[in-house]
């Protein structure tokens, strides 16, 4: 169980509004360990990461190396596999690019879905325009959901890379990765994982999963922004070319033009990183950590369902996907268009989106083209489920237009 | 007749929302469309025109949108229909400035004026103004094309 009492006490968000933030997959509050960690590198110890002329470089080296084992740690994978980026969205873009378009051909396939967020779909769409490897999707059932009979189907000698989110943006919905790596491997494709959604809210263990790449972001997990990861199994990395090149990523290069690249990680990380974001997410790891990402796991699966619950009885509200388990509700109130409820719930003081999420599966599996995504943490409660619901249930399209006239 | 009863303001955009004025986009070439998707929020909506010497002959819409964009492009298109050029952007004129609490003519605004506190919600004020953006657009290249020939 979560001491839930303390724990909403280590949010200052928490402590000083009245907000019931219900959109955590967008991005996530920070407890005070991260924004103290974050604070003590500009207060503390505010100078560049490079081995060390001087004592306090030396001492931000080391705790930039104890991030990337926290990390590691963190997936069960080792430090040298741990690549920094500025988020998932780059992590992807650096997979695409730089081993994607490297050895993708003619002829080869790279195997996807329609779910996917747009951070991991445009740089395969642009991948596939280059390299003339085509790109194909492995058909959804009617709930969104992939299962691993269309998945068996969709595979094929041809594909090379399967890449997918491994929790859905939209519906929440988690696909099967071990199985999927397993049968991937089976046909020599490389399977590159989308965790933005995944990486917060569960346990990972990239060993066991098996899975060849794996991108998320920081802030999506209590950590800061502008930081994220890409692991990779090492000789993956070390096929995979650099996005940019500068200080930092070469040991040595020469006037004719000759470039002696470090291995990786530190090839990938070329000039000065996010530092303070680092050692925010380092924080921010532990800090989960400590809670455990078991409990954190289980207390939001039993929050999505307790949501469910609550929302089904209410006559006016259709909800996309009941079977859902990782803290994602997508659902429409009938009659009112999803920015108007979304605005009339904002004025009674809940946070939740109304979009489109950058999926096309909503309008040709849900068939609505734009919905509500109210999305928990391990820090949300059941009493803000019940006030939320309360809010919800009282909504007519009268009160949404009164709010605003 | 006043405009400024809450009550009144709201009721209007409900009719308009509700049952919207030229909610129906036609096949004709005669007609000019514009396509506006927002890139801050969900709308996504289509207006089209048929402007002929000067003169606003026609105004349509369709598409999604929320309460606010509906019902102001409903009330637009019906405010500026049959309107000649310069009048239609006097008015135009006039609504922008409301939402921007600048002085303006509320005589002139008729329904629109249920609009005139939009302007408190800054977050919605872009709903108001979709519908008077595109038929803006519209007549500007109508203008241009005519320029042109
Ligand atoms: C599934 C998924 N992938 C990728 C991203 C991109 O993350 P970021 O914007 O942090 O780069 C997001 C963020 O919304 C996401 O939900």
């Amino acid at each position: 169980m979560l001491d839930l009492t303390n724990i909403r006490n280590e949010f200052p968000m928490l402590k000083k509004n009245n907000l019931v933030y219900f959109d955590n997959a967008a991005t996530t509050f920070k407890p005070y360990k991260v924004i103290n960690a974050v604070m003590d590198y500009y207060e503390n110890c505010s100078v560049n990461v490079h081995r060390g002329d001087y004592d306090l470089s030396f001492q931000v080296s080391n705790q930039f190396d104890q991030a990337r084992e926290a990390v590691a740690k963190y997936l069960n994978a080792t430090s040298k596999e741990i690549v920094f980026t500025s988020g998932a969205s780059s992590s992807l873009n650096l997979v695409a690019y730089g081993y994607g378009q490297k050895y993708l051909k003619e002829g080869d396939v790279i195997l996807s879905t329609e779910a996917e967020h747009a951070s991991n779909i445009l740089p395969w769409f642009k991948v596939s325009e280059v390299t003339k490897a085509k790109i194909e999707y492995i058909p959804l059932n009617e709930e969104g959901i992939l299962s691993i009979e269309n998945f068996k189907k969709a595979m094929h000698d041809k594909v090379k890379v399967v890449t997918l989110a491994q929790v859905s943006n939209v519906l929440g919905h988690k696909v099967p990765m071990k199985e999927i790596c397993k049968i991937a491997h089976s046909y020599g494709a490389v399977v590159v994982v989308d965790g933005a959604q995944s990486v917060p809210h569960l346990k990972m263990d990239v060993q066991d999963l098996d899975i060849d790449f794996l991108a998320f972001s920081a802030h999506k997990m209590c950590g800061p922004t502008g930081v994220g990861v890409l692991y990779g199994k090492y000789d993956l990395l070390q096929a995979t070319d650099p996005f940019l090149l500068g200080g930092g990523s070469n040991a040595r290069f020469d006037i004719c033009g000759n470039i002696l690249l470090k291995n990786a990680p530190y090839k990938f990380e070329a000039g000065t990183p996010a530092i303070e974001g680092v050692l925010g997410l380092k924080a921010a790891v532990e800090y989960l950590m400590d809670i455990g990402m078991e409990h954190i796991e289980e207390y939001e699966k039993e929050l999505n369902q307790y949501f469910v619950e609550k929302l089904r009885p209410l006559e006016h509200v259709v909800i996309y996907n009941p079977s859902g388990t990782c803290g994602i509700v997508t659902f429409n109130v009938k009659g009112i268009f999803a920015q108007d409820v979304a605005s009339y719930l904002s004025s009674k003081g809940f946070a939740i989106r109304a979009g489109n999420h950058c999926a096309k599966i909503l309008i040709d599996v849900i068939q609505a083209s734009e919905t509500l995504r109210a999305s928990v943490y391990f820090y949300n409660t059941k009493e803000e489920i019940d006030a939320f619901i309360q809010a919800l249930s009282e909504i007519t399209l009268e009160k949404c237009i009164a709010v605003v006239i | 007749m006043t405009y400024f009863d809450q009550n009144l303001m709201r009721a209007i955009i409900m009719d308009h929302y509700t049952n919207p004025r030229n909610k129906k986009l036609v096949e004709d070439e005669s007609y000019k469309t514009k396509h506006m998707a927002s890139e801050s929020c969900i709308d996504d909506i289509y207006v089209q025109s048929k402007i002929e010497d000067g003169v606003i002959k026609d105004l349509r819409f369709d598409g999604v949108a929320c309460t606010i964009s509906t019902s102001s492009t409903s009330i637009m298109t019906a405010l500026l229909k049959n309107k000649d050029i310069k009048q239609a952007k006097h008015i135009i004129a006039q609504y922008r400035a409301m939402l921007n609490e600048l002085d303006y003519d509320s005589e002139l605004l008729e329904e629109a004026n249920c609009f005139c506190n939009l302007s408190k919600q800054a977050n919605r004020i872009k709903c108001g103004l979709i519908g008077v953006d595109a038929i803006s657009e519209l007549i500007e290249e109508n203008e241009v094309s005519n320029d042109e020939q």
